[in-house]
């Protein structure tokens, strides 16, 4: 008699198992929250959409690190605060649905702390963490290229041994805040390119901004505002000290790094404080339950998903494949979110209007085309979810 | 995979495809085994397991297209009974949240056919209906499970009065277990189809080679992904703070909705990759797509849960979204 699976190969696990979160995060869910209702009483900040690309703010980010809520997962000795990925979370995700400015301190407290503690060397981890944890030191990001964007293993710029360390030449696109930050970790090909083996010879660098030879330029996004930028570099000076990890190991590097950034709750929640103030246009809307309902039902799945990840990371393992599910899903779900407004509510969106609906809609409907694109494109993440089932 | 889980996939391996009737085999072994009862207590003839664990055990039946009642027998009928101090009968068993009208007639009955009992959750009463008191005319859903119109011709061999809050409890619960069905059936069409894709071969290579094919599966995969995973934190939650909490109301809801949203999704895409072939009913595919559509349109459609979840926010106002999306007020 025929069986309806016992001959089927087994997909891999698409999701981990439901995380619930600590005890503990309760309380420090309470104090985040209690925090962030003072400053929006004070005026301090209003809430935006996409508040971690656009969202600069050094002084939240410094009161953030004075209040222990930057560099958690970073040990006590480097100035953290020694806590698991899950603290993290609660508070990141608590900024990012408030709204709050968090784009000064994002990259660093994301990736390049984890990242430090990985790879780093000690005398790297004590020169930045304890300036992470206190939010005074803020990164940016130097993979993509004019001619390596998905193909991130196309990268170009050189980096050229000379006494005493490295001399880098190209040029990095799409570095958020690189205008503002201190420093960035700058892939590039440190052995001449192996055409059977794209992904060996590259290194990570760690670049200070302020290197002799290194010049930042504006790449305004299509509203006009300043978050991106090129930087070129001619033949900047990069001492052995800073190079990360291991010379030759950069691909395996940076998709681990990437792994942090892919199923977090910026996934998701870029336009939340857009469906918040949806929600108050529609106070007295008769007839709009169920759509809400629907975005709504969404948006628990996918923080579920999100924290699922979390805890899957949290305990040592590297769920690729449900990490780029979240993301896919996720950045989808925030362009989900802007058609629900424009359905829902007929107010034109307005980017020059007070704070409220028709601004924060205006910001979303401009910001949206970055959602699916930033940190690998929702096209290339299909491609490792087909990967990961088998299909190539 | 889960020890449970495990348990559940060497029994729901032997389930047989063909029929459309209750398979008393699997039945059987389900019994033998404990997961038949698996969430009553002890006290009850059931293993005491947590919602979880149920989770994980029906989202394999879902999986497997089983055909046998194991949310009406395990998470409400005998739920009822227990519940309200009566003794739980071995057997298959159904149930029902209906008012028992003056002609005795209930429509739609899950499993009525080949069930040991019917359980009836009238608005004042619990009621225990024995087989051999009741005419059934078979009737079907999509996928050709039994849903039967039943007229009661005698007494019940059991009642109680109904405490408050059961009708809601019901159907919260009839309602998770329909999201566990439909995440693993909608796991169940996708493992299919990769399969398919794999060996299908059109243009000189396996279709599953084309980026199109394998972007429609990344689709496909990340609905089941959503699909499993909401069901499953709905379990947990209902775990963790009751089905009375409003937390648990909040995940059951969206839970349904969601797996619901799915199901039509990976369906649709599960149909299109395998061609012709899959439209035709000597391939097994059917056996879950149809599953997919008829559940996804049971225990409250996603469109009934959006609209129950959607005025329970609206209701609250703006700034109670986030605290009721994290559990955490």
């Amino acid at each position: 008699m025929a069986r309806v699976t016992s001959t089927l190969r087994r997909l891999p696990a698409l999701v981990p198992p439901p995380t619930e979160l600590p005890p503990r995060a309760a309380a420090l869910r309470a104090e985040v929250r209690a925090f962030l209702a003072e400053e929006r009483a004070a005026g301090a900040w209003t809430p935006r959409a996409d508040v971690w690309l656009s969202g600069w703010d050094e002084r939240f980010t410094r009161e953030l690190g004075r209040r222990g809520w930057l560099g958690m997962t970073i040990p006590v000795e480097y100035g953290g605060h020694g806590l698991g990925a899950l603290d993290r979370y609660v508070v990141t995700e608590e900024l990012l649905a408030a709204g709050a400015p968090v784009a000064a301190h994002w990259v660093a407290d994301r990736q390049i702390g984890p990242t430090l503690m990985r790879f780093g060397t000690e005398e790297q981890r004590q020169r930045y963490l304890p300036r992470i944890a206190a939010g005074e030191c803020y990164f940016g990001i130097g993979m993509s290229e004019p001619d390596a964007g998905s193909d991130l293993a196309a990268v170009r710029t050189r980096a050229v041994q000379v006494d005493g360390g490295w001399e880098l030449t190209g040029t990095k696109v799409w570095t958020s805040g690189a205008h503002h930050a201190h420093a960035f970790f700058a892939l590039a090909r440190s052995a001449p390119k192996d055409e059977g083996n794209r992904h060996a010879g590259l290194s990570q660098f760690i670049v200070d901004l302020d290197s002799p030879g290194v010049q930042i330029r504006p790449i305004p996004l299509l509203t006009g505002a300043h978050h991106f930028n090129e930087v070129v570099f001619e033949r900047v000076f990069v001492p052995d000290a800073q190079v990360l990890g291991e010379l030759g190991a950069g691909w395996a590097q940076v998709t681990g790094e990437l792994a942090f950034e892919r199923s977090g709750p910026e996934r998701f929640l870029s336009t939340f404080p857009l469906l918040v103030a949806m929600l108050g246009e529609l106070a007295a809307t008769p007839g709009v339950e169920r759509e809400v309902g629907r975005i709504v039902a969404r948006l628990w799945t996918l923080r579920r998903m999100s924290l699922a990840v979390a805890g899957s990371l949290e305990s040592g393992e590297a769920p690729e494949l449900a990490a780029a599910v979240v993301k896919d899903l996720g950045t989808r779900f925030e362009n989900e979110i802007v058609d629900a407004a424009r359905t829902l509510v007929d107010l034109p969106p307005d980017p020059g209007a007070e704070p409220g609906f028709a601004r924060l809609l205006a910001d979303a409907v401009l910001h949206a085309p970055g959602f699916t694109l930033r940190g690998g494109t929702n096209e290339v993440l299909r491609g490792i979810v087909a990967r990961g089932m088998g299909l190539r | 995979m889960s020890e449970v889980r495990e348990l559940a996939e060497s029994v729901f391996e032997k389930s047989a495809t063909a029929g459309t009737e209750l398979d008393t085999a699997l039945w059987a072994a389900l019994e033998e085994t404990g997961l038949a009862r698996l969430t009553l207590p002890e006290g009850a003839g059931g293993s005491g397991a947590a919602y979880a664990d149920a989770a994980e055990v029906l989202q394999a039946a879902g999986e497997h297209a089983a055909r046998v009642p194991l949310v009406e027998t395990d998470l409400l009928a005998g739920w009822l009974l227990h519940a309200h101090g009566l003794a739980v009968p071995g057997g298959p068993l159904t149930a029902v949240a209906a008012d028992l009208g003056s002609d005795g007639t209930l429509a739609r009955v899950p499993w009525a056919r080949g069930a040991a009992g019917i359980v009836v959750l009238t608005p004042a009463e619990v009621l225990l209906l024995p087989a051999d008191g009741l005419e059934v005319d078979g009737g079907t859903n999509l996928a050709e499970e039994p849903r039967d119109t039943v007229r009661v011709t005698a007494d019940p061999s059991a009642r109680a009065d109904a405490v408050p809050g059961t009708g809601a409890e019901f159907r919260l619960r009839a309602a998770l277990g329909r999201a566990q069905l439909l995440a693993g059936a909608a796991r169940g069409a996708l493992e299919r189809t990769v399969r398919y894709a794999g060996e299908r071969v059109q243009f000189g290579r396996p279709i599953g080679r084309f980026q199109a094919v394998q972007q429609q599966l990344a689709l496909a995969a990340s609905e089941v992904a959503a699909s499993g995973a909401a069901a499953a934190a709905a379990a947990a939650t209902v775990d963790r703070d009751g089905f009375g909490a409003p937390s648990a109301a909040f995940a059951v809801a969206a839970a349904k909705a969601r797996a619901g949203e799915a199901a039509g999704e990976v369906a649709r895409i599960a149909h299109q990759v395998h061609g012709a072939i899959g439209f035709t009913r000597e391939h097994d595919l059917r056996l879950l797509t149809t599953r997919l559509w008829a559940w996804r349109d049971e225990d409250g459609s996603d469109a009934h849960w959006q609209a129950e979840l959607g005025a329970t926010v609206l209701a609250a106002g703006p700034e109670a979204l986030w605290p009721m999306v994290t559990g955490s007020p």
